[in-house]
């Protein structure tokens, strides 16, 4: 199947607003809220609007995806030249690359963040960083 | 090839309003669903625009993992963001 996307400046600009939109979403959730639960669910927005933002940019005009196959070629010798001409048509692998390492670590941060909230709750018995004033443990 | 401009923006409106939901919303389990539906369209958009490895881990990670690792976070804190309503839902709790 072909995801080849509309061949409009209007689809890769609605991308950008709307990834700014959700990062500034999440900035919000977690400057303003007062339960440590929402903000660290603010962080997780935060995360998947810089994601998007990265692959967004990333992305070529009716490219394809950056992955060789046999299939790919339609009959053509295996050489050289070829392989280069298939791959002007693919989007960027590399913010592909990294956005897969981000996710992860946005993941390994999600987790450590809550085991902390965890510990704060069981030491406190609230998750309102108001009441939580001393920060003695 | 006008439908899936069509499929674009309305994810992305997805997207925007699941973002406003789950940071608006009170009862915070409602809100780890909404972060889940944000991966989920993330998802989408990642396979849209040519990254399906991206895909693949963003529906295993974000939307399986995350969702997981909040509510048991959930289950063993609070449920309600403001502490009234906490103290009303769990009376077996010790509060101070």
């Amino acid at each position: 199947m072909d995801f080849r996307l509309f061949d409009l400046k209007i689809v890769e600009y609605s991308f950008f607003i709307t990834s700014v939109v959700v990062i500034l979403i999440g900035l919000y959730g977690a400057l303003v809220k007062r339960s440590l639960i929402k903000v660290v669910i603010g962080l997780s927005v935060f995360d998947s609007g810089v994601n998007l933002l990265l692959i967004s940019v990333g992305y070529l005009t009716s490219g394809t995806a950056p992955i060789y196959s046999p299939g790919l070629l339609k009959g053509m010798p295996l050489t050289l030249e070829n392989i280069k001409k298939l791959s002007e048509g693919m989007v960027d692998p590399v913010p592909q690359a990294l956005v897969l390492t981000a996710i992860v670590i946005g993941f390994g941060v999600t987790a450590v963040a809550l085991s902390l909230v965890i510990r704060l709750y069981r030491h406190h018995k609230t998750l309102n960083i108001d009441e939580i004033k001393n920060l003695k443990w | 090839m006008i439908y899936y401009l069509i499929l674009i923006i309305f994810l992305l409106l997805l997207m925007i309003g699941a973002a406003i939901y789950s940071i608006a919303q009170k009862d915070l389990l409602y809100a780890v669903i909404g972060t889940g539906l944000i991966s989920l369209v993330l998802s989408i958009l990642f396979l849209l625009l040519q990254a399906p490895d991206v895909a693949l881990t963003e529906a295993a990670i974000g939307v399986a993992l995350t969702t997981i690792v909040f509510i048991i976070t959930i289950r063993n804190t609070v449920r309600h963001e403001d502490e009234e309503k906490n103290r009303r839902t769990l009376p077996n709790q010790t509060t101070k």
